[in-house]
């Protein structure tokens, strides 16, 4: 489908392995960042989270003009009402404040605190004047219609260490939460051979169909959540675009990204130029 | 879904498990665990949620409990636990509970029914009862004093309650919330065997080839079960097959080989399918040598209503029912029958366009012959059976005849192993019983019941479901172990065991929990009593109870609980009560398995145990005081027993609590701090404890000084010992990972009814191979489908079970032009129950934070409502406002919507309908008819 397209290439099944890789990134990108922190003309961190529909970040923070119109219409949005009081609860995206690491003023959401509940009318991107929310990423250009489905924001990764599905413990919380369970939270099935007779039932995240919302790391019920979205590119890391996989075939559209680019390789051994290294000679 | 995911369970196969049967019990299972790190003492208990009966080990430092873990030894769970499990150590320590008396008081200190809630002392509580009690007695008789049971109190609390309800007031008005949870299984098991709870166990799970679930979401309600069905699944997954048949998608589905989403109520006419095809189409494959040996054929009365409140009953009387509620209401007198139900019943005589006349419900039934019991079957074509019962009007006709032939095969297929489970969607039924028999005549005609990795298993909701409200019995109308209030023989081994005198037992048990909510609206009960449950949010049509709470002036509510909830508000006094681990006691799950704990530390505040509770009232109530002669409303006398008493030895002032607790057979069981297992362990009612509550005299309570429990325990299993129902001793009891009844010898029995394997039914049936000796209705006249014959006399068939035939017929509300949308309530993983606990673990609330209505996106779109927008849910009796979600866990067909009923904010019981099943008084939470508009 055109939205599976969009996101991004995919890498591996194994979502285990590269979760440990991409998590071990985020902390250590974090440790930069509690200085970043504190400078006057603060940079967003590189595990911001923008609101669906954002355009790449370099593009949406020169599109962006800090309005806080995205902001208000999340809050503000009938579903968000509070059925007992009758008021708004607090909205999903806020605009950024000095202490943050978010770029000031500008919109992002933490998803353990409130998770993007994908509305499938995206008020937010619907408010942006300037298209820094660009509701062309949300609409499905066969049918015309927005499709929640393509929103983008992130990628849910399984730390499988704390994650208490793979102790066996029966939970998953985060696969009932996700809006595209089975789709973008799926379980995967294992014996369990200490027990002999129980089976491990493990969350294991779609890259395809993951949206990034969040709704998994707000309801997972470890002291700090087991499952947590981070953005795509901090979350994922991209094998070659020279290999494809013989047993799938959808692979080749990952690598067809990568025609009309130059294939020559370079590296310390090619960067002399065949002339110069033949007339250097060997000694002897 | 299905079949990528079988795929996928191809490769993982490769794993190669232990033998999960036979495996014995490591020695790390010793109750009494080595020295615990840290300094923690770790000791065994049951964990305090569902029907599984997962074993857990509590660790407690400093008179608190710090952790949880699996127990390693269990043989249900093997150390693991679903999430609520996980959270054991977190559910009693919310901070907003229960730890003082609070009492509705005017300025003055007086009991006033409109004042607001204030703290006082337990002894003050307890005078307020005592008062409120006698005024009750004093207008209404016995019948006017009813509590509110469960099926989750210990065993010990349900016998103390029981024993004072019946032995002490003479009221049969004791009814658990079980009521609500399994009734209609209890009826099933009592028509078809004769005696309650299922012939088999959990192994049948890793022996079976075929795990059918109906009406059960069994990977959110029994999480550790359906890890073994998965891992069975994974073991051979081309052999083994799962199918889950419900009415909406749900999370099980995922593992399914296929699913059958059928119309509402309509599992009654495919179980009657299965049927057809083995009677009419494989005729071979019924094994006649077993059913010849073992097997009678039965029918009942078909126009039995549908459980509602009948014409002249008080508050119909009195127009407190709607008119638009009296538009279903006025079935329970007669119906017309539908186009869809009619051919179902033609072999009963009745046709679509007839007027059904309604009788109230009745167990009665008579002998038919098997010609009989195939006539009554020949309806069921697949044509016939897949017109009414396709759910999903956007799948084809044919893809769902497939599936259903696809079914029938796998059951009939020879040397296929099959397990059928069910939970609420077959009990929670306005024909709970009829279906719940319906699942047993496929197996019997196969022989595929009561044989390891064969059979019909109902699956319980609640912890001791099965161990207290079944086993203790306290119900309305049974005495403990398969003993019944109605038959004089049993009343009589009741009151001589209680040493009370003969006639004090009250013969008249009618007020079921749904009752005693109706006879509180009527006026006729005057004093109830909350133990353990939450009735005033669990029970359908609750507007109409809380108002009856609320308004009747002379009404008396009391609450005992661990947390505030819907019921704590609406009572008149709110008692704290100390939660699972703050005291001794046992509970029995779902396979006959009993299982007991040690107190594991000191109640939260001046909270004390419903035993206790019991007790202290008891010591309020004398010989003279309950014993005089009384008559029920329906003209029956409760003969005066005074004089007895005396001839037993009692004074008209002997109190209850001698009479009935601290008697000489109760003291003769000694505290023992020297010995296992009251070793190192705390007992508030027995010894007092270090907090030094003010009991119910005004004074510093110092214990019984007797053990208690033991003494409560080894009396009640008396009953059962002998009579099939054998408990071993309590001692026992804590050195073991629990024991499925009947132990005979210091034996578990696996399989019930089975030669092989049940002393009893070896005993029975010397040589054989199978009897079915449960002893209820084992006398019976014969006749046809239409009426039994009586002029022939009965005919005894001992040892046999039973095969009904049992018609299709609608449920009273449908949805319908107005009302257009079915409603199906039930629960999710995250929550137990109305939330009381699990609301107040922080995780569990996060994760879970409130009732969504799940919502087919096709309808949502129709009524113009969007993901997240606020709906009115609205039925004839109330509405409720619900947040909608198309895309979550439940994924209902097109006119059916799903909201869970844990959510007290979300009060979707204010909606439901309190119709049951007339047999076994369960409401069906399942089916009644909403429309759903923008809020």
């Amino acid at each position: 489908m055109s939205h599976e397209a969009k996101k991004k290439t995919p890498i591996s099944e194994r979502r285990r392995f590269f979760t440990d890789l991409a998590h071990h990134a985020g902390l250590g990108v974090m440790g930069v960042l509690l200085w970043a922190g504190y400078a006057q003309k603060a940079k967003s961190s590189p595990l911001t989270l923008r609101p669906p529909a954002a355009l790449e970040e370099a593009d949406f923070l020169k599109a962006c003009i800090k309005c806080g119109l995205c902001a208000e219409a999340c809050v503000n949005r009938p579903q968000n009402i509070d059925k007992e009081t009758g008021r708004p609860r607090p909205g999903t995206l806020k605009m950024a404040r000095a202490q943050d690491n978010v770029t000031i003023g500008t919109p992002f959401f933490k998803p353990r605190e409130v998770p993007c509940y994908m509305c499938e009318d995206t008020p937010c991107a619907v408010a942006c004047p300037t298209n820094a929310l660009d509701l062309k990423k949300v609409t499905n250009p066969q049918t015309g219609e927005l499709d929640f489905k393509m929103m983008d924001m992130g990628l849910a990764v399984v730390d499988p260490n704390s994650c208490i599905a793979f102790w066996g413990i029966q939970c998953d919380a985060c696969y009932r939460a996700c809006p595209l369970m089975d789709e973008a939270i799926r379980l995967e099935y294992d014996r369990n051979p200490r027990t002999g007779k129980h089976a491990f039932l493990k969350p294991v995240v779609d890259m395809n169909a993951c949206t990034g919302c969040g709704l998994c790391e707000k309801a997972c019920v470890t002291e700090k959540a087991a499952i947590f979205v981070l953005p795509r590119e901090i979350a994922l890391g991209k094998p070659g675009a020279h290999y494809v996989k013989g047993w799938d075939k959808k692979d080749q559209q990952r690598v067809q990204e990568r025609v009309g680019k130059d294939v020559t390789t370079h590296d310390e051994r090619s960067k002399e130029n065949p002339m110069d290294y033949l007339n250097k000679g060997l000694e002897f | 879904m299905g079949m990528n995911r079988r795929d996928f369970l191809k490769t993982s196969a490769a794993v190669a498990a232990a033998g999960a049967v036979g495996i014995t019990v490591p020695e790390e299972a010793k109750a009494a665990a080595a020295a615990g790190e840290a300094g923690w003492r770790w000791d065994k208990a049951p964990c305090r949620f569902c029907g599984t009966g997962c074993g857990i080990m509590l660790a407690t430092e400093n008179g608190k409990i710090v952790a949880v873990k699996g127990d390693p030894a269990a043989p249900v769970n093997r150390g693991l636990n679903c999430i609520k499990g996980y959270f054991n150590a977190k559910i009693m320590y919310g901070a907003d509970r229960l730890k003082v008396p609070l009492m509705r008081l005017n300025d003055k200190g007086e009991f006033d029914k409109n004042g607001k809630f204030r703290p006082v002392s337990w002894k003050r509580a307890f005078d307020e009862m005592e008062k409120q009690i006698k005024r009750a007695l004093n207008a209404s008789g016995p019948e006017g004093v009813a509590v509110f049971g469960s099926g989750q109190y210990t065993i010990m609390e349900g016998y103390a309650a029981q024993k004072m309800m019946k032995g002490g007031f003479r009221s049969n008005a004791i009814d658990p919330n079980a009521r609500h949870c399994m009734a209609s299984a209890v009826v099933g098991f009592y028509q078809t065997f004769g005696i309650d709870e299922p012939s088999g166990c959990y192994d049948d799970i890793e022996l079976t080839d075929t795990i059918v679930a109906w009406g059960s979401n069994m990977a959110e309600m029994h999480p550790i079960l359906w890890s073994r069905v998965t891992d069975r699944k994974l073991s051979d997954p081309e052999r083994v097959k799962v199918v889950n048949l419900q009415t909406y998608t749900h999370r099980s589905c995922d593992l399914s080989d296929f699913n059958i989403i059928f119309a509402p109520q309509t599992d009654l006419a495919i179980w009657n399918y299965i049927a057809h095809e083995i009677v009419y189409n494989h005729p071979e494959a019924i094994d006649w040598d077993f059913v010849k040996k073992h097997i009678v054929f039965a029918v009942g009365p078909r126009n039995i209503g549908y459980g509602m409140r009948r014409a002249g009953e008080k508050a119909l009387k009195e127009g407190l029912y709607s008119e638009k509620e009296m538009e279903i209401i006025k079935k329970e007198m007669a119906k017309t029958i539908s186009e869809k139900e009619g051919p179902a019943l033609e072999p009963y005589g009745v046709k679509a366009g007839d007027v059904m006349k309604m009788n109230p419900g009745t167990l009665a039934h008579w002998l038919i012959s098997f010609e009989e019991y195939k006539k009554s079957l020949e309806p069921y074509t697949l044509d016939y059976v897949a017109k009414i019962a396709k759910g999903d009007p956007n799948e084809s006709l044919e893809s769902f005849k497939k599936k259903l032939k696809m079914l029938a095969d796998l059951y009939i297929e020879k040397d296929r192993k099959v397990v059928s489970f069910w939970t609420m969607g077959m009990n929670q039924h306005t024909r709970g019983t009829w279906v719940n028999t319906l699942s047993y005549n496929v197996h019997f005609l196969l022989n595929k019941q009561a044989k390891p990795g064969n059979g019909a298993f109902s699956l319980t909701g609640q912890p001791s479901a099965c161990g207290t409200a079944r086993e203790v019995g306290t119900f309305c109308h049974r005495l403990p172990a398969d003993l019944m209030v109605k038959n004089p023989k049993h009343r009589a081994i009741v009151e001589k065991k209680w040493q009370i005198p003969a006639g004090t037992l009250n013969p008249v048990g009618n007020q079921h929990i749904v009752k005693i909510h109706r006879d509180i609206e009527d006026g006729v009960v005057k004093f109830a009593w909350v133990n353990v449950c939450n009735p005033y949010q669990d029970t359908a049509n609750a507007n109409h109870w809380i108002k009856a709470a609320r308004k009747m002036k002379d009404f008396f509510l009391v609450t005992s609980d661990g947390y505030p909830g819907i019921s704590a508000m609406v009572s008149d006094l709110v008692l704290p009560s100390a939660m699972i681990y703050e005291k001794w006691g046992a509970y029995g799950n779902a396979e006959r398995r009993t299982q007991h704990w040690r107190q594991q530390v000191l109640p939260v505040g001046d909270a004390m145990s419903d035993t206790w509770q019991w007790v202290e009232l008891s010591k309020r109530f004398t010989v003279n005081d309950l014993w005089g002669p009384y008559t029920l409303r329906n003209g029956k006398k409760l003969p005066d027993v005074r004089k007895d008493a005396e001839k037993l030895g009692y004074k008209p002032d002997t109190t209850m609590y001698e009479i009935l607790f601290a008697n000489d057979r109760a003291k003769k069981y000694k505290i023992d701090l020297n010995a296992f297992p009251q070793k190192g362990y705390d007992n508030s009612e027995c010894l007092g404890d270090s907090r030094n509550v003010v009991g119910s005299d005004g004074k510093v309570f110092k214990g019984y000084g007797f053990m208690i429990h033991q003494y409560l325990w080894e009396e009640y299993a008396w009953f059962g010992r002998g009579h099939g129902h054998d408990l071993a001793d309590f001692v026992t009891y804590h050195k073991v990972r629990g024991l499925k009844w009947p132990v005979v010898n210091g034996k578990e029995t696996p399989w019930r009814f089975n030669v092989k394997y049940d002393p009893y039914a070896a005993k029975a049936n010397p040589g054989g191979d199978f009897a079915f000796y449960g002893p209820l209705a084992k006398k019976l006249f014969s006749g046809n489908l239409l009426k039994p014959d009586k002029s022939k006399g009965k005919t005894p068939i001992p040892n046999k079970a039973k095969i009904f035939a049992r018609p299709y017929m609608d449920p009273p509300e449908m949805p319908d032009k107005e009302y257009d949308t079915w409603l199906c309530t039930g629960r999710v993983l995250e929550h137990w129950h109305s939330g009381t606990m699990t609301m107040r673990v922080p995780e569990l609330y996060r994760a879970v934070p409130e009732a969504l209505c799940y919502m087919n996106p096709k309808d949502a779109k129709a009524k113009g409502v969007k993901r997240g927008d606020l709906v009115w849910v609205e039925s004839r009796r109330g509405k409720v406002k619900a947040r909608v979600e198309t895309h979550g866990r439940n994924r209902p067909p097109q006119g059916l919507v799903f909201v869970p009923w844990f959510d007290e904010k979300v009060f979707i019981n204010k909606v439901t309908l309190d119709a049951t099943c007339p047999m076994s008084k369960q409401t069906d939470y399942k089916k009644c008819a909403v429309k759903i508009y923008k809020a």
